[in-house]
């Protein structure tokens, strides 16, 4: 009995300090749904509520939302192409100047986005392909492969030798072995990085507001969200719904991704 | 649950007898040549896409912090060939040696505070109890959403006249505060930045956690070890390698931190680090009302300096780890 008291005990402490981390988002919902007037109230629930600020955001925000989508799901694809198989070879075959690929995974993760942005401006100018989505995916890209190839590879090195002894003893390519062995086991991996691979994506400011000046054609929702900020003179009702509504993919991709992580992180599929 | 902790299959010692030596010694150099090109193959794209994506816009970066280019020049790509005489005009400037110091401080108590946050955290949901899964979830927004979501929410809070925080620190009776005025905006950039950080120190130490056998709290409880004793005993050696991993990454992702600062402030005031000085004058927004490129690639190499310096102490701990 003493036991499941002290579990529910931190319960109650995990749903505290849960609580307190998600406050600023609570505040966020609270602000977009209280009415122009009540807002400097700080009230702690929208007491005088209105859905307004959203009837009106969505009305300008809906084409830079899409764009955002598009954007995410490239660098997604991009993403996932490179890094899985990269992982395999790092984690399981021989790769000539193994050590120096690492190192150089760490070490393109360290420069700074300022240079990169600066570098792909210089560039991306020169070439003429400022303002456009593929411009901007490769540019986003860079930010999730070598997190994709370090999360790929710390996984598959951990799969059992064996496994793909098996495999190739049973007279799997190494392709099979890749598609049909390593890859089903990295699923979690594969989720984890095409959820940061999109993200990040959706999430990018630097990139969008470097690569993407003022071009009409490409304008992600964080973008949106910045000219709010800018011209709308503090309008923190339409702000805040703008946030709220840029927030709903990570919603919906946390609530997807839950499932995987409750099939048991890295166990799932060799514990039984 | 081997399969958990097993971080690394055990290498094979080649047991054969001398006589069979040479054929199997043959087989197995043949192998591992298939293995060879089969890992070339794989990894291949990746060689390609490092080659391509990453040098070129850090030569572009170099190469403009030695030309000294402005508007005009940019266009036509005329800009003379200076040397370091841009690099030696930005160490001269006074501005240079505040931003050091702002950045100092950003990186590092950002750092410190996460880190102790996080492996608390981890360790308080390192076994389950009801809910516990769920509430790690939910811990992860905050490190999901946009960041500039994140910071214009607090930037609201931390409004001076209706911000929450300060209608709080009112009710404590305390006086408010100024957040993002000059003086103050450097304080609240990093603590809006340790609250984003939160999460990823969280995911990654409690993964680290989760590598360390269970039986080892078991032995451990059974010789009458206190949580605190298992804690520094157990938890924190065995979790030095990834904890290295947790601050040197952190420490890069901090350094290069540009949104947050400049969505929240524009990196103005003691808020001012090297990265959103770089990109403000790159863009000419915010403190540096013109477009200095030369300039702006200046503060990026010194910051890709610096990255690469912990790319180096990265390498040693991990050759000594090894060893």
């Amino acid at each position: 009995m003493v036991g499941i008291r002290r579990v529910w005990w931190k319960t109650v402490l995990g749903l505290v300090f849960t609580a307190l981390m998600l406050f600023p988002l609570y505040w966020m919902v609270n602000v977009s749904l209280t009415q122009r007037s009540a807002i400097r109230n700080g009230d702690l629930f929208p007491a005088r509520f209105t859905v307004e600020h959203y009837a009106v955001v969505l009305r300008q925000q809906l084409p830079y939302l899409g764009t955002s989508v598009v954007v995410g799901f490239g660098t997604v694809a991009v993403t996932l192409v490179i890094a899985a198989p990269a992982g395999y070879a790092l984690a399981k075959l021989l790769v000539p100047g193994r050590r120096l690929i690492s190192f150089a995974l760490l070490v393109v993760q360290m420069v700074p986005a300022v240079v990169m942005a600066l570098g792909f401006y210089m560039i991306y100018s020169r070439l003429g392909v400022l303002d456009t989505i593929p411009g901007l995916i490769m540019a986003d890209s860079t930010i999730a492969v070598p997190f994709g190839v370090l999360v790929y590879a710390a996984f598959m090195s951990s799969i059992p030798q064996d496994l793909l002894e098996a495999a190739q003893l049973d007279g799997a390519s190494y392709w099979r072995t890749f598609s049909s062995v390593v890859l089903p086991l990295a699923r979690n991996s594969t989720v984890t990085v095409g959820l940061f691979a999109f993200l990040w994506a959706w999430s990018d400011f630097l990139f969008a507001s470097t690569l993407d000046r003022g071009g009409e054609r490409l304008r992600p929702i964080t973008m949106g969200l910045y000219d709010y900020i800018g011209s709308q003179n503090q309008e923190w009702g339409p702000l805040m719904a703008t946030a709220v509504l840029a927030s709903i993919p990570t919603a919906i991709l946390l609530i997807v991704a839950q499932r995987y992580i409750a099939a048991g992180v890295t166990a799932g599929a060799v514990k039984d | 649950m081997a399969f958990r902790t097993a971080t690394r299959a055990p290498q094979r010692k080649p047991r054969v007898a001398p006589e069979s030596m040479d054929r199997r010694g043959q087989a197995a150099r043949r192998n591992r040549r298939r293995m060879r090109w089969a890992g070339l193959a794989f990894v291949g794209p990746l060689l390609v896409y490092l080659l391509v994506f990453y040098p070129y816009p850090l030569y572009e970066n170099i190469s403009m912090s030695l030309h000294r280019f402005n508007r005009a020049t940019f266009v036509t790509g005329q800009a003379p060939f200076v040397g370091f005489s841009v690099y030696r005009e930005i160490f001269a400037s006074p501005q240079f040696w505040p931003t050091v110091r702002q950045t100092a401080f950003f990186v590092i108590g950002s750092l410190v505070c996460q880190y102790v946050i996080g492996l608390a955290l981890a360790v308080f949901f390192r076994r389950n109890f009801p809910l516990s899964a769920v509430l790690r979830g939910l811990f992860l927004v905050p490190w999901l959403l946009p960041i500039i979501v994140s910071a214009t929410t607090w930037q609201w809070m931390m409004d001076a006249d209706s911000g929450i925080i300060n209608r709080l620190l009112g009710v404590l009776g305390l006086d408010p505060v100024w957040w993002l005025n000059a003086d103050h905006s450097l304080t609240s950039v990093t603590i809006a930045n340790i609250w984003l950080g939160i999460p990823f120190n969280l995911v990654i130490l409690y993964s680290g956690l989760q590598n360390i056998s269970p039986q080892l709290y078991e032995a451990a409880a059974l010789d009458g070890a206190t949580p605190w004793r298992q804690f520094w005993h157990i938890t924190f050696p065995l979790l030095r390698p990834v904890s290295a991993v947790t601050l040197l990454l952190g420490f890069v992702y901090t350094l290069k931190v540009v949104d947050i600062i400049w969505i929240m402030s524009m990196g103005t005031g003691s808020s001012q680090t090297l990265a959103t000085w770089a990109y403000a004058m790159a863009f000419g927004k915010g403190a540096s009302a013109v477009i200095k490129y030369s300039q702006a690639a200046v503060v990026g190499s010194v910051l890709l300096l610096i990255a690469l310096a912990m790319g180096a102490v990265y390498l040693f701990y991990q050759r000594r780890q090894e060893d």
